[in-house]
């Protein structure tokens, strides 16, 4: 039998770690949290967490040197998922209250807060996956959860959509950059699902 | 709209034991919080709450262990409030694995705890509960209770919702005391005045008693809604809350 494949959830401070990492043992991953780039660098899948703001998240990720690892990880084709604010820092920019910071930039787009009467846009909504996606396979009809107050719009891109007030991306596809705006990790059957289309993807 | 209606069983925890449990068929133990929290998520719960009732200071640590344990198995999430006097608290909540910890009591003594809380940890993460009862006088008709609805503070209720939003905390739950245990039905009215106060989540609590109570709490203004005891004792069970819901047109997970 093949060995697990390894996976990494960044470490950088950022919030509830304990349920993405069980979440991603529980479809089959072998999973560490931690800060060390060594092993960021060496894992079969590195995951992105983030929650909060743009500028603190993108500060802990650099602290932690998150954004070379993550363009190092791009460029010799190792996998990548970031999840909520952990996609997000992945754009180029994010915009909060008129303040403008950059992220990593592996991704071309800005977050922006979204226009819509109820903010943070919280709970279970559908979405409408990309032609092709292999992350939504077997749950293209399914809700998953969000917790979101900030978004990309559509860039033009074949990229999983969602609406709250406006149409936002919801998932990216990028070879082996994944990139989910929801919380599969809370996301219940299918949030695993998903999950284990993306760790099923590392071996 | 395309987000669902959330329909949230709320669990008392005294000492990492449940209160009030029931004999579901398929429970080994009632008094177990997970393995409570593992039936509501099969049961099609969109989220948990856990509220922490217990006195003594000591306890706590076993509600550190009960929600780490949750986290672990149950993978839809999990708000954790009671008893939540600091920062550092909520910090703990988090790391042991709660995805959202409600102030109350506490914030309505040093509001400023909201404003931290929410600036460190991110609104996303910060639920402001309020205790609201009907109280002539004050300029909502609402004023806001502690200590679980013992004492009056002469705060309006509807004021505090928005003060709450303002020193960014992410949701409102607002349980209606009045209602509370009566299973009459929620406070619509008191729904509609926070609704039109606050453009953060707000979940509806207090008074479900039979299925057709949830959905005039959606058109009253609510994003979700609370219950507890008709889940504990089994009165109503939550895929048959959703049933009802979405026969009434509302969308649902």
């Amino acid at each position: 039998m093949k060995a697990a494949p390894s996976v990494v959830v960044l470490d950088y401070g950022s919030g509830n770690l304990r349920s993405a990492q069980r979440a991603l043992q529980h479809v089959g991953a072998e999973v560490s949290v931690t800060d060390d780039v060594g092993a960021a660098r060496e894992c079969d899948g590195l995951v992105v967490p983030g929650v909060g703001a743009f500028a603190a998240c993108m500060a802990g990720v650099r602290g932690v040197d998150g954004d070379t690892v993550v363009r190092d990880r791009l460029a010799a084709q190792r996998p990548v998922l970031g999840i909520c604010v952990g996609m997000q820092v992945l754009y180029d920019a994010g915009n909060e209250h008129g303040v403008e910071t950059a992220g990593v930039g592996v991704l071309a787009g800005r977050v922006e807060r979204l226009h819509a009467p109820v903010l943070p846009h919280m709970g279970w909504n559908t979405v409408t996956p990309a032609a092709g996606s292999q992350l939504f396979a077997g749950v293209e009809d399914e809700r998953f959860y969000f917790v979101h107050s900030y978004a990309v719009a559509p860039t033009g891109e074949d990229e999983t959509l969602a609406e709250h007030g406006e149409s936002f991306v919801a998932g990216v596809e990028h070879g082996v950059l994944s990139a989910t705006q929801f919380h599969p990790e809370k996301s219940g059957a299918a949030g695993l699902h998903l999950l284990q289309n993306w760790v099923l993807s590392l071996s | 709209m395309t987000v669902a209606v959330r329909v949230i069983p709320c669990l008392d925890v005294d000492a990492g034991r449940v209160v009030k449990g029931v004999n579901f068929r398929d429970l080994r133990d009632a008094g177990d919080p997970v393995e409570m929290a593992q039936i509501y998520d099969a049961e099609g719960a969109d989220e948990l709450v856990f509220l922490d009732i217990t006195a003594s200071s000591d306890s706590r640590e076993t509600t550190y262990d009960v929600v780490r344990r949750t986290a672990e198995q149950v993978f839809i999430p999990l708000t954790v409030g009671g008893g939540v006097r600091a920062v550092d608290d909520v910090n703990r909540l988090l790391r042991s694995g709660a995805d959202k910890v409600s102030l109350n009591t506490a914030a309505v003594a040093d509001p400023t705890l909201l404003q931290e809380a929410a600036e460190r940890f991110g609104s996303q993460c910060i639920v402001l509960s309020v205790d609201a009862r009907r109280a002539p006088g004050t300029p909502s008709g609402f004023e806001v209770t502690t200590h679980g609805g013992r004492r009056g503070t002469g705060l309006d209720a509807v004021a505090w919702a928005a003060r709450g939003q303002q020193l960014g905390v992410g949701e409102i739950l607002l349980n209606a005391m009045d209602a509370d245990g009566t299973q009459r039905g929620y406070d619509l009215e008191l729904i509609e005045v926070v609704r039109a106060a606050v453009s953060v989540p707000l979940i509806a609590s207090g008074g479900a008693g039979q299925l057709g109570d949830f959905a005039p709490a959606v058109d009253a203004g609510a994003d979700a809604v609370l219950a507890a005891s008709v889940f504990h004792f089994g009165t109503l069970r939550i895929g048959a809350v959703k049933d009802a819901l979405r026969d009434d047109g509302r969308l649902v997970r």
